[in-house]
């Protein structure tokens, strides 16, 4: 039963995708709408991101400076540790998952608000490919952004280990950069910003699938932020794994 | 001219339209009336092409809804006005740009054709031009229903449509909007399906009635013999108040 609905599910959202992929009936006011999207979804995240990935930075240098206190360990292992697991899972995955919260619920509510008020109705009845119009303005927009928000993120993750070593007394900042600095892949940063990638589609179409198919009042729009949320975090999760496999191994 | 001809729906296996017909005329105010759950709104969305009828045809002047490809469709949509329930004006624009947006959309005018279009039919529906530059938040019930109006007509539809034009309004406002989509009917000879409970609407505008009655076309006439019908279920929906009663009581001496 839950396996046919699953199913049901993504058939529905396979045809809105399609919907939404079609050719935009005026492709003027399809553009104008991409830097008002970027605005609501990207600019407006910038600063929980600087906030969150500042204080990661400066935690995981702590957590990785007092769980590997060996002294068989070289000294400017925190600075690697911590930059790698910024570069290959911070910024990318566990940074997308805090924005399918705050992204995720904003286009899910958004949509579904729309859908109960019949403002999508109207769209529809002027002739208006309401899927299109709506949902892929969003999808660019956000796309074309998330490499932005990871590099923001990646390198404010990195001030914050800095600024540990330049408050605290737990590492040195000379041990600090040259950690940071040590055997440096730069393909990480190409797989962190291709996984993003596929992370940030799958954040604005989950949600604006459940926000396009919401219905009934307020409380269903905040049941469909809610499974937005929860399932495009599920699929970012699983997406992580297949993109990992398929670059990394 | 909309005609409807033994119109069928059902969600799963349960019947809300049994096979309506009827004939909307242009230039006409047409009204559907019913109870809540009579399956007038049902009606209307089957009519627009929202719901997709199981069984039936709706002659769009002789053109097949349920035979229309996609394209066609959409095509015949720009043609259709719609005011909605709760206005479905667009919260992120101003009233003046939620007129302009089907301009924009679909004509071929320049911003200042636009906007001067946008600006007659919002003086066409006596919206002042302060609230022009207003978010649909800010301004009352009637002054969105007015603006719903002004972009309806934007694009000089062939056929409106209104759905409860007059619920949460106060009893003034609704008649001024009454009025006003008889006006513009009359004014630019469109065909307007207006679905209502309102009996002052009924008694207003009703130019052609039809009553439903669960699922099923129960009487068809005009605001002038709705008042000597003898339609039992007919005068226990419309003669429901006190006052209402009283009208009828008088006019059938």
């Amino acid at each position: 039963m839950y396996f046919l609905s699953a199913l049901k599910e993504l058939g529905s959202y396979t045809l809105l995708m399609w919907r939404v992929f079609s050719r935009p009936d005026r492709w003027r006011m399809t553009l104008k709408q991409i830097p008002v999207e970027i605005d609501k979804l990207v600019i407006n995240s910038l600063g929980i991101v600087v906030i969150i990935s500042i204080f990661i930075g400066a935690i995981l240098t702590i957590q990785t400076k007092l769980n590997t206190n060996d002294p068989l360990l070289p000294r400017y292992s925190t600075g690697l540790v911590t930059r790698d697991t910024l570069l290959l899972e911070f910024s990318s995955t566990i940074l997308c998952l805090i924005l399918a919260g705050k992204v995720g619920s904003n286009v899910a509510s958004e949509i579904g608000t729309m859908r109960i008020t019949e403002q999508i109705d109207a769209l529809e009845i002027m002739g208006v490919n309401s899927a299109n119009y709506l949902i892929l303005p969003k999808i660019i927009a956000f796309v074309l952004m998330i490499p932005c928000l990871v590099i923001i993120s990646m390198g404010v993750g990195l001030v914050g280990g800095y600024m540990v070593g330049m408050f605290s007394d737990v590492i040195t900042v000379n041990d600090y950069i040259y950690g940071i600095q040590y055997y440096f892949i730069p393909f990480y940063i190409v797989y962190s910003l291709v996984k993003s990638l596929v992370f940030a589609f799958i954040i604005v179409s989950v949600a604006s699938f459940y926000g396009y198919y919401a219905h009934g009042g307020a409380l269903d729009v905040g049941k469909a932020s809610t499974k937005a949320v929860v399932n495009s975090s599920i699929l970012i999760l699983l997406f992580n794994i297949v993109i990992t496999n398929f670059m990394l191994t | 001219m909309i005609e409807i001809k033994n119109v069928k729906k059902s969600f799963d296996g349960n019947t809300v339209l049994k096979g309506i017909s009827a004939v909307f005329e242009a230039g006409k105010a047409n009204l559907i009336i019913g109870q809540s759950g009579s399956g007038k709104t049902v009606l209307m969305k089957c009519i627009i092409g929202l719901h997709r009828i199981d069984n039936g045809e709706i002659r769009y002047d002789g053109r097949n809804l349920p035979d229309m490809r996609f394209k066609e469709m959409k095509l015949l949509r720009r043609e259709v006005g719609m005011l909605f329930q709760g206005s479905a004006l667009f919260d992120s624009q101003t009233v003046l740009e939620n007129v302009c947006y089907p301009l924009r959309m679909f004509s071929n005018m320049t911003e200042k054709e636009i906007a001067q279009r946008a600006k007659f039919c919002l003086g066409r529906v006596n919206l002042e031009p302060k609230a022009y530059e207003l978010f649909p938040s800010e301004i009352s019930g009637g002054m969105q229903k007015r603006a719903a109006i002004a972009r309806a007509i934007a694009l000089n539809p062939r056929y409106l449509f209104c759905d409860e034009p007059n619920s949460g309004l106060d009893p003034f406002t609704a008649l001024v909007i009454d009025r006003l989509i008889k006006e513009i009917t009359e004014e630019y000879n469109i065909t307007t399906i207006v679905n209502t409970h309102d009996m002052n609407s009924v008694m207003e505008i009703g130019d052609s009635i039809i009553f439903i009655r669960q699922g099923e076309k129960e009487w068809e006439g005009n605001r002038h013999q709705i008042l000597h019908s003898n339609n039992q279920y007919l005068n226990d929906f419309v003669f429901a108040s006190n006052l209402f009663k009283k009208v009828k009581e008088k006019y059938s001496k």
